[in-house]
Formats: C-alpha cells, sequence, structure tokens
C-alpha cells in the first residue's frame, strides 16, 4: 500500500503539488489522470524518491521513503519518456541493471520474445526507435517481478499491437496480485486496465474512489465522458 | 560493491570513447618531447608541470561539467533503482576523475620509463609533479562537478562558468597578483602575497614546482619569503592542507547538492 500524506511540492514559487493526501490500495490497479501540468508525473517522481517534497511524506508499506532507497527494489518504473544511456546495448543495459539489483533472473529473455526485440539485444539505445525504448522501458520495470509497478503514459508510444501486448502484460501482471499505478490520456485505456481512480487539477485531488462509482453518480456510459464532465465542473 | 559496478559500467565507456585514450597520448607527446628537447632533467621535468598546470584545470573542469550533462540518462536510471545518493555520486565522479588522473600519470609516466629519466632524475621531483598532477585531476573535476550541477538545467551557463574559472585561475589570476606586486611594492606585502597564491590551487602548485626546483630566486623577494615559509615544515603542512581544502569543499558542496536535487 502506499500512502500519500499532505504531499506539497513547490518549484520555484509554483506550486505542483498541494497538499496532495491520497492511498493508492495494494493488489489493485490504480489509475491516475488529470489535464497536462497537473503533477502526475511528479507525484510518481516523488513516490520513487528522484523529487524531493517540499512537504508532507510517502509511506510505502507503512514506512516512510525519506532518506530511504532500498524501497525501490519493490518498484518497477516505466517512465513517460524512455532515456537511456546512449551507448549501452539492450543487453548490456539489462545485464548492468540485473548486476545492480543482485538479481540472476531470466525474465528479460522471455520479455525481450514476448515484444519481438530478441534480435536487438545488441543494438546500443541510440539506435533504437522511440516505441522500442518503451518497449525496454517496460521490460525494465517488469523484468524483477517488483511487487509495485508504475508506467507513466505506457502507451504513448507504441503502436496498436505493441500496445495490445502490453496490455496483456499489464493484465496478467494485475492477476498476480501486484499493485500498479497508471497515468494516461488515453480514457479507454484506464477504463480497461483500471479499478480505482484517481483525479488530479493543479495538485489537488478532486476524485479519489472506485471508477464505476464515478461513471454511475456522473450519469455516463464511459469514463471518458465522465472524466470530461468532471473537467468541466472544475474550469466552471 | 554496487559502487564498484557502476565504475566498471563507466570505464568501459569512457574507453570507448577513446578521447581518453587521446588524453594520455597528449601527455605522452609532450613528455616524449620534452625529454628529447631537453634532456633528462629538472628543465623537461619543469615544462612538463607547466603545461601540466595549464591543461589539468581546463580539462577537469570542462569535462567534469560536460559529463554530468552527457550521464543524466544514466543517472535517471539509476536513480529509480534502489541505490542511494551518495554511492551514486561517488560512482559518477569516480567515474571520471579517476581515469582523468591516471590518463594523466600513466602518460607523463611512460616516456619517463622507456627512456631511463626516471633512474637517471630526481625520483623525488618525478614524484611530486605526478602527484600534484593527480591532486590537481580530481580537485578540477570536483569543480567541473559543482558548476555541472549548479546549472543543471543550462548547459551553456554551467561551461561557461567552467571556463571563465579556469581562465581567472590559470591566466588572470597571474597578471592580478603581478598588477598588486607592482601598485604596493613599497609596502611590505609579503605576508599578503603569501595568502594570495594560497587561495588559488594552481598557484599553490607552481609554487611547489618552483621551490622544489629550487629557482623561487627568480621570483625576487617574494620568492625569498616563499622558501623561507614553503621551505618550513609548516609551510608544507599549510599548503597541502590547502590543496585538500581545495579538494574537499567543491566534492562536498557538490554531494550535499546532487543529494537534495530533484530529477
Amino acid at each position: 500500500m502506499i500512502a500519500i500524506k499532505n504531499l506539497k511540492k513547490d518549484f520555484g514559487n509554483q506550486t505542483v503539488l498541494n497538499d496532495m493526501d491520497v492511498t493508492i490500495p495494494a493488489g489493485q490497479a490504480t489509475g491516475i489522470v488529470g489535464p497536462n501540468g497537473s503533477g502526475k508525473t511528479t507525484t510518481i517522481k516523488t513516490l520513487l524518491g528522484l523529487v524531493k517534497p517540499t512537504s508532507g511524506e510517502i509511506l510505502v508499506n507503512d514506512k516512510s521513503i525519506k532518506g530511504e532507497w532500498d524501497y525501490r527494489r519493490k518498484i518497477g518504473y516505466m517512465p513517460q519518456i524512455a532515456r537511456y544511456p546512449e551507448n549501452m546495448t539492450i543487453g548490456e543495459l539489462f545485464n548492468f541493471i540485473k548486476k545492480m539489483r543482485n538479481s540472476t533472473t531470466n525474465r528479460d529473455k522471455e520479455l525481450l520474445e514476448y515484444f519481438d526485440l530478441e534480435k536487438e539485444i545488441d543494438k546500443r539505445m541510440r539506435e533504437l526507435s522511440g516505441g522500442m525504448r518503451q518497449k525496454v522501458g517496460a521490460i525494465l520495470a517488469m523484468m524483477f517481478d517488483p511487487e509495485i509497478l508504475i508506467f507513466d503514459e505506457p502507451t504513448a508510444g507504441l503502436d496498436p499491437k505493441s500496445s495490445v501486448q502490453f496490455k496483456k502484460l499489464v493484465h496478467q501482471e494485475k492477476e498476480k496480485g501486484k499493485t500498479v499505478l497508471l497515468t494516461s490520456h488515453i480514457m479507454s485505456e484506464i477504463e480497461e486496465l483500471t479499478d480505482h481512480l484517481i483525479f488530479v487539477v493543479e495538485g489537488n485531488i478532486r476524485y479519489d474512489g472506485p471508477m464505476h462509482e464515478l461513471i454511475e453518480s456522473k450519469k455516463e456510459q464511459r469514463l471518458e465522458g465522465a472524466v470530461a464532465k468532471m473537467m468541466e465542473e472544475t474550469a466552471a | 560493491m554496487k559502487a564498484l559496478t557502476i565504475l566498471t559500467y563507466q570505464w568501459k565507456d569512457l574507453l570507448r570513447g577513446k578521447w581518453i585514450l587521446g588524453y594520455a597520448f597528449i601527455y605522452l607527446l609532450i613528455t616524449d618531447a620534452m625529454i628529447r628537447f631537453g634532456g633528462a632533467g629538472p628543465k623537461a621535468m619543469l615544462s612538463i608541470s607547466n603545461i601540466m598546470l595549464l591543461l589539468i584545470p581546463l580539462v577537469g573542469m570542462i569535462y567534469g561539467a560536460l559529463y554530468l550533462y552527457q550521464s543524466r540518462e544514466f543517472t535517471e536510471l539509476l536513480l529509480a533503482q534502489p541505490i542511494d545518493r551518495p554511492t551514486l555520486f561517488w560512482g559518477l565522479f569516480g567515474g571520471l576523475a579517476i581515469p582523468l588522473a591516471a590518463a594523466f600519470a600513466l602518460g607523463t609516466i611512460l616516456p619517463m620509463l622507456y627512456t631511463g629519466m626516471i633512474i637517471t632524475a630526481n625520483l623525488q621531483s618525478i614524484l611530486l609533479i605526478l602527484g600534484l598532477g593527480i591532486v590537481l585531476s580530481l580537485l578540477f573535476t570536483g569543480l567541473g562537478f559543482w558548476f555541472g550541477l549548479k546549472f543543471f538545467e543550462d548547459r551553456i551557463k554551467g561551461l561557461g562558468f567552467a571556463l571563465i574559472s579556469w581562465l581567472f585561475l590559470a591566466v588572470l589570476y597571474d597578471g592580478l597578483v603581478l598588477l598588486t606586486v607592482f601598485a604596493f611594492g613599497d609596502y611590505p606585502i609579503e605576508k599578503p602575497m603569501l595568502v594570495l597564491s594560497m587561495i588559488n590551487p594552481i598557484d599553490l602548485a607552481r609554487i611547489s614546482v618552483l621551490l622544489e626546483f629550487d629557482i623561487s630566486a627568480l621570483m625576487g623577494y617574494t620568492g625569498a619569503v616563499f622558501n623561507r615559509f614553503f621551505g618550513s615544515m609548516i609551510g608544507v603542512a599549510v599548503a597541502t592542507s590547502m590543496l585538500m581544502l581545495w579538494l574537499g569543499i567543491p566534492l562536498w558542496r557538490s554531494k550535499r547538492q546532487f543529494e537534495e536535487k530533484d530529477f
């Protein structure tokens, strides 16, 4: 379980997260939606310790992450823009991270095959297309079988086939009881993959609860309509 | 353990880039040429140290900053992994500073070995030059890191500051010192002069070299003051601790910055 408590983050005099207070339930898939620049990525980066909060704290399994680093062993992270050392080959990258994590997993091979990347294993990162890099990011997030999976706009650069493949994989992970955290602008994707929904606007939580309840309360058929209504309400 | 994994990766990556080999080769060429033309005596060593005093700070600072910018992806990748920031910082620093120091040391020592200079010349002088070069490499890479982290989002500014600092410390500073001597020559300025040379690490290294080769007489009466002060045990101790301070403070500051930074 991930508990975010009174989290506040300022960049200069701009407040990105404003007293965010939310719990991400364990063993479920949670979607974070919100307009551009609403603080979704900052929330995720704070959770990973990449960004240091101005105030407030985050608890992972009831333990504050402040000054901690070993909790990241439990987290697999796929960034929004996948950037990796340009000179590394895919194989080298995986071996390097395996060494960093003291792991001897073979899951990377399976996942490479799953994403049809096994022939590219000796290619350097700079030779890969954006979509291929995204897939590498997905494999990197999932290869160590962590209990928490974080995907930041995972399918933005993927072709339809890979996107379907990816979503199937996330489904499998969810079935295994993993905690999944996902941001996306594609509402059908959120609807397909997650059960719990968090709606953020300008660093404030506007909705936090089961997704179907939101759809029902807005008297809509689809999530897209419900979220659009909610955005209109906040704009008004 | 993790730091070692990071170091080995970076060294491999540096060697693959080949420019570090070129950097070592420059020292090899210079040392070789100096020994050929100036003989295997103090003259060659003096010329080598003069070049070293210019080149090491420049390469250390510029590449220190540039390297941080280049390794940004690598840093971001690792920060999402179970590793603490200090380890990552020392890994990044050692990944550059150690090869830079090694390139200098190897490039300088090799010609001395195959010309036999290492036997004929004064070993203490050779060790002093090598030691100073290694300390300066670490020191200025640390300074470069500091600039790089301070202006992490603005590369031009970071590199600009590094370049201007080099120009100031390596070139302009001496002119300013001379100007001071010229302007206040009628007053007893030995003590302020000592302080002035203490606060510039390049000057500090230069004076150590001058004293080692006993040509401080060339510097007139200030030379005598330096000789009296730096020649004594206290002088050596003060000079060494000043260099260590210069090594420690930028590294301490940049480690702090790295630990508190948002990526």
